[in-house]
């Protein structure tokens, strides 16, 4: 039970914490500027969470988000159709990835690992210096302002639902879990590992080309290094929401929540609390680290 | 008669001249985001000293820095967005992306605040850059060059930081003086990251394969590795450009007591933060005729000045120049057409 508040509680504290520190803040227009860089994260944590489903690891899911924006902010507005040709052989590519993971049984980090180079690569290839533009029609959805409530909370509620109800409310979804759960025992019931493998790497494919466009359409323009620090914060990310790299355990609620606390706790939290600047980058790890322990600490009490 | 005192008060205040409004209750931040290299760390020291006085003066009412955690453009932008809840009048900026953070740029210029950019410039049209000739300082290396090698010959190119401006134009700078000056050729390239370990581990796994070398031009930060690399491979030692690192002009100076070896140093100066706060400064101060694109010039060392300007580099440190507010309204003067 503490255990899956516990992603919403560690929110919660650094929303206090925001509010304490500058009340200006906790306002339509404050939630809007600090929690819209905070969505592309979301999505690319719950692309992290699908591999981490099935007790795998992508250490390319940045630089595939930059490669992604690459890719949006060049051949999307300007032909897109191949564009969207691009970006759809990006997620078959990762698909691949997931097969060639599962028949030659190599260990996910290595394989993906190289893979960061090969999309960091591509991006530089694409952009070798930074530029690009959005296409307009994403400029004007990540600039949409719907009455009440912000556009970046409506989008990690939509997020969040969409993603539990396919993941934890669907039968193929029970399977995808199993996968990483009890792979043995979905096997002898029938069940292709392979097709798992390969639905749970596409499905990565497929949030983390969502980050990277969402990603482009808050910056206007891309960088290809502009994903390089969503491998990490992703992963981080995926734990924070009371997900557990091994076991097919993960909560997709928990994922979108957990990214929205680290964006929170990384950058107004810090900016907020006037640390100064030569103490600032460990702050930042300092408050990471709190955050992470606060939940092994309570999830091994639990057991 | 209302309206008659205000429009003469507005006419008074007009007829006063550039001093407009009081920025002493104006508050400025730096976004900053890196400061893992010796470049950095002066650039942040040089803006303490200016800031702290400035504050102390009571020209501005505060100037806090802040630094992202990692080199990230999304980081950045999010940073950029808190200090505009944060209520800064003024943003001075070192961009991790020219293009990439426009959009949260765009949201401080609507919001009302002033964003002046440098080193990392911004593209979006709203803010203002003060930008340093780095094209120029690329191609003034191979025309430096051209005086120390009269003969011409092959030289090596050593890259910075990938994917960035600043790379792109030294980089085009140096093509551009090589086309001017066909006696030289470029045979190699090399990322050397602005950093001498990448820059001495990239030119040693080159160097074996390269014919012989009588150049290297560089973007700072990178030519001391570069001399290291050579000595070791037991090449022939080069014409190596430095970048105004105290390690690459200490080595000069030791080869020139050895044989009188020349060359030349060039690098953005540190300090060129300051003068972008005092242009943030001059903008708040109510002047609308600051040009947006402000050009200023790098700093370079010759044969002859270098020496002098050794002792004041921190060990381990780059050469700076802090500016001042008369700096900038000159600067601002200049750039008027």
């Amino acid at each position: 039970m503490l255990r899956s508040l516990l992603p919403a509680l560690s929110l919660a504290l650094v929303l206090i914490a925001i509010a304490w520190l500058n009340p200006r803040a906790i306002s339509y227009f404050g939630f809007s500027l600090m929690l819209n860089l905070a969505i592309p994260i979301a999505l690319a944590t719950i692309a992290q969470m699908f591999v981490i489903a099935g007790n795998e690891l992508d250490l390319s899911i940045g630089t595939f988000v930059g490669f992604v924006g690459c890719v949006t902010a060049t051949w999307l507005k300007d032909a897109p159709l191949l564009g969207v040709v691009i970006l759809l052989g990006s997620i078959g590519v990762y698909a691949l990835l997931g097969a060639l993971i599962h028949l030659r049984n190599l260990p996910s980090i290595v394989v993906t690992l190289g893979m960061s180079f090969v999309w960091q690569g591509m991006a530089i290839l694409i952009l070798p210096k930074p530029g690009g533009k959005a296409p307009d029609w994403l400029l004007a959805l990540m600039a949409f302002k719907p009455p009440f409530i912000p556009f970046p909370i409506i989008a990690a509620l939509l997020i969040a639902a969409v993603v539990h109800f396919g993941l934890m409310r669907t039968s193929y979804g029970v399977i995808l879990r199993g996968s990483g759960g009890n792979s043995a025992a979905l096997k002898r019931a029938g069940w292709s590992l392979l097709r798992t493998k390969i639905a749970l790497f596409a499905l990565t494919g497929l949030f983390g080309v969502l980050s990277g466009m969402a990603l482009i359409g808050i910056t206007t323009s891309a960088d290809a290094n502009i994903g390089n620090g969503y491998t990490l914060l992703s992963i981080a990310g995926v734990i924070l929401g009371g997900g557990e790299f091994v076991g097919g355990r993960v909560s997709p609620i928990g994922a979108v929540i957990g990214a929205l606390t680290l964006a929170l706790a990384a950058s107004p939290l810090l900016t907020f609390m006037h640390i100064p600047p030569d103490w600032q980058v460990a702050a930042n790890g300092a408050i990471l680290i709190i955050v992470l322990a606060a939940r092994v600490l309570i999830s091994r009490r639990e057991r | 008669m209302r309206k008659i005192f205000v429009l003469g008060a507005l006419a008074a205040m007009l007829a006063a001249g550039t001093a407009l409004a009081d920025t002493s209750g104006k508050k400025i931040a730096f976004s900053n985001n890196y400061a893992g290299n010796s470049w950095r760390q002066a650039m942040l020291d040089s803006y303490a000293i200016v800031t702290k006085k400035a504050v102390a003066d009571k020209v501005v009412g505060a100037a806090d820095v802040f630094t992202t955690a990692d080199k990230e453009v999304p980081t950045q932008a999010a940073q950029v967005q808190n200090l505009i809840l944060q209520g800064y009048d003024a943003i001075v900026i070192n961009a991790a992306s020219p293009d990439a953070l426009n959009g949260a740029i765009k949201q401080a210029c609507d919001a009302g605040i002033v964003v002046v950019s440098f080193d990392g410039i911004v593209t979006e049209p709203c803010a203002y850059r003060v930008v340093v000739d780095f094209k120029d300082m690329g191609k003034q290396e191979v025309e430096q060059m051209a005086k120390f090698q009269p003969k011409g010959g092959n030289l090596l190119e050593i890259r910075g930081l990938a994917g960035t401006s600043i790379d792109d134009a030294i980089h085009a700078g140096i093509l551009e003086g090589v086309a001017a000056h066909p006696e030289f050729k470029i045979v190699g390239s090399v990322t050397g990251d602005w950093d001498q370990t990448t820059a001495q581990k990239a030119v040693a796994t080159i160097l074996p394969s390269l014919p012989d070398v009588v150049g290297v031009v560089d973007q700072g930060g990178d030519g001391y590795g570069a001399a290291q690399a050579f000595a070791a491979a037991g090449k022939p030692r080069p014409t190596i450009i430095m970048g105004n690192r105290q390690d690459e002009l200490q080595w000069w100076k030791e080869q020139k007591e050895k044989d009188g070896y020349k060359t030349w140093s060039a690098s953005i100066a540190p300090g060129v933060s300051t003068l972008a706060f005092w242009v943030a400064q001059q903008v708040l101060d109510g002047r609308t005729d600051v040009p947006h694109d402000l050009l200023v010039p790098y700093l370079a060392f010759t044969q002859d000045d270098f020496e002098a300007a050794l002792p004041k580099i921190p060990k381990g440190g780059v050469a700076s120049h802090e500016y001042t507010q008369e700096d900038a309204v000159a600067a601002i003067k200049a750039n008027i057409k």
